[in-house]
């Protein structure tokens, strides 16, 4: 099976997240860059497990600045066979979602699988508009799939329950929790991706549609009031009067 | 919260949604490894991709399996033996050593910096993997025939073997040349005789690499399988130090080990010596990870612990305490950077090792006290590292050469003279 897996770089989970540039810009002074969880340790893990059961190759393919090739890197240290950087600013989720459309039309690949969000801009959007571009059908939030042929059986988080999908390749899918578990790679892995291929393509035109004017902080945590276990009512009272969520 | 399933796992715990392994680990304040790595000159800058990568592993592989149990097996004196499967799937077991060879064909920079994530977790697991690699598997590459080198080292690398490493003896540790083990010609063997003392891994070793004098008395190395008759290896008990490192003697009776047993490309003490330069090199860079992690914990604390109605970093005391920490692990970064680099060419003396590895664990000592005395009472307790690594770093500044053993070979590289005789 010849599979396509999208990755994202995103800050660490614990970056302290402040702006610059008057709330334009992320200030991205001592941020550290991992790879989008979602997509390095379900999306991407599941596809490895594919191919090591049935055979075939695994994709990874970024859209953004030669900086992202050690989190590019990393995938192929996991186990990716090859990796494909589109060399463009990832401007909005529909210019992402085009540049890796146009690089999965050319080649022809029997899945696409992607995070169900990134982490830092949560949009949930690339994969629905990788599917609509491609004239695939999308798969989203799977937690499960099993393969045989060329149908999958897919689990997916549904709000208090799951439901399950049957289709046949080709087909776009995102990864949530439960999907795969992730994997460290080890030195070995880290040794053989120096020499696999990373590839740098140009861009597709995709005109600009939407642009960010701006990132508020959410209002910032007041103190922790301590209230005494045994005083039931002042922790009601407060509830109801201070926080009123009763 | 979006994503908060990839939080590390002490946040969860403050959460209340973790319910991975260290939840329920016995000790909930131990398993959280807040560790974040400081890095005050920049010196990532220097790093290439594959060094950064492969501290990131080894990193999160220490958080994940290593820091939820390691206070539990300190506390115990027990040897997590389990992580000996761990260790080498990560690819911790001589990771310089070419792949064919069951190595990770990385280049020193890269060993020094998986032993310094290793040791950031616990001295005893970077020690069990400092043994295996540069004590076991170094030596049977660099002095052992072509069938050694294939019989065990794909073995030895991929965990199914544990080995150790035999010189110390009990009346022979500063001066190895006065060792009395020694092998007799027999025919297609030798008969050894003697006994081994202090010897990492040995109550759980598949193999020993063994030096001993033959009978002109020269220093000449075996490798001795557990099996061969009259051979023991008895664990030894009672350690404050090094405590989730299992430590054992080595006793020899008359043990009949095959010519085919002996490496053949190596005659005399620098058989020995050049295993230690490899491996002492692994500990200049191992204690900065310790130091690393007593550094995190005391400049969090100082932040967080209120006395006199301000947080006890405020004080100009503990200040001075935390600038110094800070400047001598940067100063023992720069050393080992330089010398991984010297490495890299060939070119880090015996001599240049020495020093780094004597200035680096004397460093992480002393930076694991004043990280000590920043906890308070606290700092005395399992549920801070501080004191794990304190009494660890006793050991690390006595093997592999003790601090004085090291004052003196630098004494002896710029004189010219020799104190030893
Ligand atoms: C208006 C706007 C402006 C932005 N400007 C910038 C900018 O200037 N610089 C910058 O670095 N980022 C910028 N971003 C973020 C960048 O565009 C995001 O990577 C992109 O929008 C996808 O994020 P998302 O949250 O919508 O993805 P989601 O739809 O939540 O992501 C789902 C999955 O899609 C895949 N995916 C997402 N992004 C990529 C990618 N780049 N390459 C490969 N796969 C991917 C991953 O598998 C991910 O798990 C901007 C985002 C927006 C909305
Ligand atoms: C936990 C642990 C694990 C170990 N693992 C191994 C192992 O795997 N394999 C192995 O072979 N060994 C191992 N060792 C042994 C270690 O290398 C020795 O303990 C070390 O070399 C010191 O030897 P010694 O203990 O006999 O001390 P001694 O040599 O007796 O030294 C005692 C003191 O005398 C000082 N001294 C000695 N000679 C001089 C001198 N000429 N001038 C000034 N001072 C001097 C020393 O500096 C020291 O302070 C281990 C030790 C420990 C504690």
């Amino acid at each position: 099976m010849k599979l396509l897996v999208c990755v994202s770089k995103t800050p660490d989970t614990t970056t302290k997240i402040a702006f610059t540039d008057g709330g334009a810009q992320l200030d991205t002074n001592g941020v550290q860059y991992i790879m989008n969880p979602y997509d390095e340790w379900y999306a991407l893990v599941r596809a490895l497990e594919l191919k090591e059961a049935a055979g075939g190759t695994v994709t990874i393919i970024n859209v953004g600045p030669a900086a992202n090739d050690q989190v590019i890197r990393k995938g192929l240290a996991i186990g990716a066979d090859e990796a494909v950087r589109i060399d463009a600013d990832p401007k909005s989720a529909l210019y992402v979602a085009k540049q890796i459309a146009a690089y999965a039309q050319k080649e022809n690949f029997d899945m696409v699988l992607l995070g169900k969000e990134s982490i830092d801009y949560n949009g949930s959007e690339v994969g629905a508009m990788i599917a609509e571009l491609l004239d695939q059908p999308f798969i989203s939030y799977a937690s499960k799939m099993e393969i045989s042929g060329n149908t999958a059986t897919i689990s997916r988080d549904i709000e208090g329950g799951t439901e399950i999908v049957e289709l046949d390749t080709p087909f776009v899918l995102s990864a949530s929790k439960g999907l795969a578990e992730q994997r460290i790679p080890n030195m070995r892995g880290i040794m053989m991706a120096k020499r696999k291929p990373l590839k740098v393509e140009a861009a597709v035109e995709a005109p600009d549609m939407s642009t960010t004017v701006g990132f508020e902080l959410p209002p910032a945590k007041s103190a922790v009031k301590l209230v005494d276990p045994e005083d039931m009512n002042e922790l009601v009272r407060l509830l109801h009067e201070e926080a009123k969520v009763i | 919260m979006r994503g908060s399933e990839f939080l590390p796992n002490q946040i969860k715990n403050l959460m209340g949604q973790n319910n991975g392994v260290s939840a329920s680990a016995t000790n909930a304040k131990a398993a959280a490894d807040r560790f974040q790595a400081h890095d005050y000159y920049n010196l990532d800058e220097l790093l290439q991709e594959d060094h950064l990568l492969a501290r990131d592993a080894v990193r999160s592989w220490v958080k994940q399996e290593v820091s939820p149990i390691i206070e539990d097996y300190a506390n115990r004196a027990a040897c997590p033996t389990h992580l000996f499967k761990g260790l080498a799937e990560i690819g911790a077991f001589g990771p310089s050593l070419p792949m064919e060879y069951g190595g990770g064909g990385m280049d020193e920079i890269a060993y020094g910096i998986i032993m310094q994530e290793l040791e950031r977790g616990d001295s005893g697991i970077r020690s069990m993997a400092s043994v295996q690699g540069s004590l076991v598997m170094y030596p049977i590459y660099r002095f052992g025939s072509e069938e050694q080198r294939k019989k065990y080292l794909p073995k030895l690398g991929s965990g199914e073997f544990i080995g150790c490493f035999g010189l110390t003896e009990p009346d022979h540790g500063s001066n190895p040349n006065g060792m009395i083990t020694n092998i007799k010609d027999d025919g297609d063997a030798y008969i050894l005789n003697g006994s081994k003392m202090w010897i990492t891994n040995s109550p759980l070793a598949d193999v020993a690499v063994v030096w001993a004098k033959d009978e002109e008395g020269v220093v000449r190395g075996l490798i001795v399988e557990k099996d061969m008759p009259g051979f023991s290896a008895p664990e030894i008990h009672g350690k404050w130090s090094l405590r989730a490192s299992i430590t054992g003697e080595l006793v020899f009776e008359d043990v009949r080990v095959p010519k085919a047993n002996v490496l053949p490309n190596v005659h005399g003490l620098k058989g020995p010596l050049s295993c230690l330069s490899k491996a002492r090199y692994g500990i200049a860079w191992g204690a900065i990870g310790a130091a690393m992690d007593c550094y995190d914990a005391a400049l969090r604390y100082s932040k967080e612990r209120v006395q006199f109605g301000k947080p006890i970093g405020q004080f100009q005391l503990t200040q001075k305490k935390l600038a110094e920490m800070i400047t001598e692990i940067t100063k023992a970064q720069l050393l080992a950077w330089r010398l991984g680099t010297l490495a890299n060419e060939g070119k880090a003396s015996p001599a240049q090792i020495s020093m780094a590895k004597r200035n680096n664990v004397h460093m992480a000592l002393e930076v694991a006290r004043e990280a000590r005395q920043i906890h308070g009472g606290m700092g005395i307790t399992n549920e801070y590292p501080i004191m794990r690594h304190m009494m660890n770093l006793e050991t690390v500044l006595t093997y592999e050469g003790t601090h004085d053993i090291h004052l003196l070979i630098t004494g002896m590289d710029v004189t010219g003279l020799n104190a030893f005789k």
